[in-house]
């Protein structure tokens, strides 16, 4: 018995659904398809008149969600494809993030973005936002990378008052299992040492988790350790526990998927080199995808992401600094 | 005595009698009008920060929705509708608050002018951003729906440049195909700014527009106070009684600048001396003397007694605190245990 990434965020809908008669599924093929990735497969029908297609109107799918915030409802809004969220990105940034801070209303909607990079998936189908959302206030962005935290923090974020960004990576879908769902979960705002060591820190989150302790295993053949730090949420970013972590190894390489210019890793090294100058022995590093749009064949995608194998380079060239 | 919330929203029903409506509308109307022009002049005095946006011309409209709508109804006016705002029950004192910054009022300094409501009374705080709230009435009448309240009406007010937005698009065809309770009343008032309708839209009326959604027209001329109160009454009783969305389009002559910093001499004069350069509320006081519903000695009581709520509303707010920064939370988060905290320099500047 194994759970997968997926089967996660469509259990935590499933549970979501059947706790609080407030939450309700809405977005483009999520009803009697169950979603173009399935993670709402069979919920319309367990949950009749919960889970409601919609039609191809991203403004629309955010701006409704906002409304029945507003009159007391929960509403979880699939976005078929992260990339996809920009045609309702106004009304994320404009209108739920600024609700509460005008109006002290809360606007407790979560939004899914299937996000990142998966072969074939080219300029339009691969984007990963977070660094986007997360640069406006009154957003929260999650950056699932195991099952645990896909299943405990979409709950946590259905239960929590503001707008959630909940950037589930579609690489870990399929690929990502886990014995059982978890039962007990850190909370939203901490990160998490994936992985202990002392000689790096590699600062990562979602699918770039993966690449970055594939990174690590293989850099242990040589003698030195990394420690991976999972951020989990990359708003809040749990700065404690990176400068913590940098303050045992004192060398910093963040990691991340989405394209270079400023963004999560961006503001990883800014807050160390703000909060944590003395504790670093070389200068912050930090890998991302490269300044193009995401291409589509597998050869040319392949090295505009970060994988295992430059991060593990990369770690190899600030450990000789 | 000022309205309130709750003093103010009363059902209207079809069996007041015509021309107790007509002058309660006129009531509204002059009140907004008397109202904006204090507002303008508090500009011009430099006593408000940023933009004064006024609803010249579009009270007898703005005040046909407020007063067709009921308590429970989800409103979500626009820029021009001060009238339909106090007929729906906002404190004037909502209005002058936001426009003077007052840390009293429902956005407290954080927001200004036109951008305030109180969503936990059905009143939507406008974004900036046109046709964005069409959506937003719709997921709050969803929820209704979800919540089986019955009888609920969700207004969304629009001007003619709005509707070329892909907002205007994806919440009028969303709110048709969930068969939703709204009333979208677009004020077609011949300009977006300065941009001529014929450089807004091609189509031959905007009402025209509705069967492409399949949701109900209605037309009506915004200079007249009785069409406005005779259509829009209805298109909310069709929406209330489950005729799924309405589209009301007015016309009429936007008689201001789009702000008090825009001199509108890009009006066309033509439209100007055209039935719809009318200014409603002249055409409506004339309706009441003509019909002997009030006479020249009641309206001038009434102008005096709606100034003088307006000038105790000013005079209130003027003495109350502006939002103090240092006491500002700075939190744009419901959850503050899950806020960031940036470092900063300390303030000497010493590391």
């Amino acid at each position: 018995m194994s759970i997968t990434y997926l089967e996660a965020i469509r259990e935590a809908q499933a549970k979501a659904l059947a706790d609080d008669p407030r939450v309700f599924i809405y977005g483009q093929d999520v009803g009697a398809f169950g979603g173009a990735f399935k993670a709402t497969k069979k919920l319309a029908q367990d949950f009749p008149g919960r889970v409601l297609d919609a039609p191809i109107s991203e403004d629309a799918i955010i701006g409704a969600g906002i409304g029945a915030a507003i009159e007391g409802m929960r509403p979880i809004l699939e976005i078929q494809y992260a990339d996809f969220s920009t045609p309702g990105f106004n009304q994320i940034i404009n209108q739920a993030a600024t609700l509460y801070w005008r109006t002290r209303v809360p606007c407790p909607i979560t939004i899914r973005l299937p996000s990142g990079g998966i072969s074939g998936g080219g300029p339009f189908h691969s984007q990963c936002l977070e660094g986007l959302y997360a640069h406006y206030p009154g957003l929260i962005v999650l950056t699932p990378a195991t099952v645990e935290d896909a299943y405990s923090m979409l709950l946590e974020a259905v239960a929590l008052d503001d707008p959630v960004i909940f950037c589930e990576h579609k690489h870990l879908y399929y690929h990502l299992k886990a014995p059982a769902l978890p039962t007990d979960a850190m909370p939203i705002g901490k990160a998490r040492v994936a992985r202990a060591g002392r000689d790096l820190t590699i600062v990562t989150y979602s699918a770039m988790l993966h690449e970055a302790l594939a990174a690590a295993e293989e850099v242990a053949g040589d003698g030195a350790e990394i420690e991976v730090v999972d951020l989990r949420s990359v708003k809040p970013l749990d700065t404690d526990t990176v400068v913590a972590s940098v303050a045992r190894t004192g060398r910093l390489l963040c990691v991340g998927e989405a394209f270079p210019w400023g963004g999560v890793t961006a503001e990883v090294i800014a807050r160390v080199a703000t909060e944590g100058f003395g504790l670093l022995d070389a200068p912050p590093q930090r890998l991302n995808a490269k300044d193009t749009p995401i291409p589509y064949h597998p050869n040319l995608w392949s090295m505009h992401r970060p994988t295992a194998r430059n991060v593990s380079a990369a770690a190899r060239q600030l450990l000789r600094m | 005595m000022l309205e309130t919330v709750e003093n103010a929203r009363r059902p209207e029903t079809a069996a007041a009698p015509f021309p107790a409506q007509y002058l309660k509308a006129f009531r509204f109307m002059l009140l907004a009008r008397v109202l904006d022009d204090k507002i303008a002049s508090l500009g011009r005095a430099g006593k408000i920060h940023g933009g004064v946006f006024l609803g010249r011309g579009q009270e007898a409209l703005s005040a046909s929705l407020g007063m067709a709508l009921q308590p429970g109804d989800i409103f979500a006016p626009l820029i021009r509708d001060g009238a339909g705002r106090l007929a729906f029950g906002e404190p004037m004192l909502d209005a002058v608050r936001t426009y003077l910054g007052s840390v009293l009022g429902p956005m407290r300094g954080r927001d200004g002018n036109v951008h305030r409501g109180r969503p936990r009374n059905g009143l939507l705080p406008m974004i900036s951003h046109l046709g964005a709230m069409i959506s937003v009435v719709n997921g709050a009448l969803m929820a209704k729906r979800f919540q089986n309240v019955q009888g609920v009406v969700g207004a969304a007010c629009l001007g003619d440049g709005g509707t070329s937005t892909g907002a205007f698009h994806e919440g009028l065809n969303q709110a048709a195909v969930e068969h939703l309770p709204l009333v979208l009343v677009v004020a077609d008032n011949q300009y977006a700014y300065s941009t001529p309708t014929s450089r807004q839209f091609a189509c031959r009326d905007l009402a025209d527009k509705a069967i492409g959604y399949g949701v109900t027209p209605h037309s009506l001329d915004g200079t007249d106070l009785e069409g406005c109160l005779k259509v829009v009454f209805a298109a909310v009783a069709q929406a209330r009684a489950g005729g799924g969305p309405q589209l009301v389009v007015a016309s009429l002559l936007r008689l201001c600048g789009h702000g008090e910093h825009d001199d509108a001499q890009y009006v066309d004069p033509l439209l100007k001396q055209s039935p719809l350069g009318r200014d409603c509320l002249i055409v409506a006081e004339e309706r009441l003397l003509r019909e002997g519903w009030a006479d020249v000695k009641s309206l001038k009581a009434l102008r005096h007694t709606v100034t003088q709520e307006v000038e105790e509303a000013v005079a209130t707010v003027q003495r109350e605190p502006a939002p103090d920064p240092y006491q500002e939370n700075w939190c744009a988060l419901a959850s503050r245990h899950l806020s960031e905290t940036f470092a900063s320099p300390p303030p000497d500047g010493t590391a």
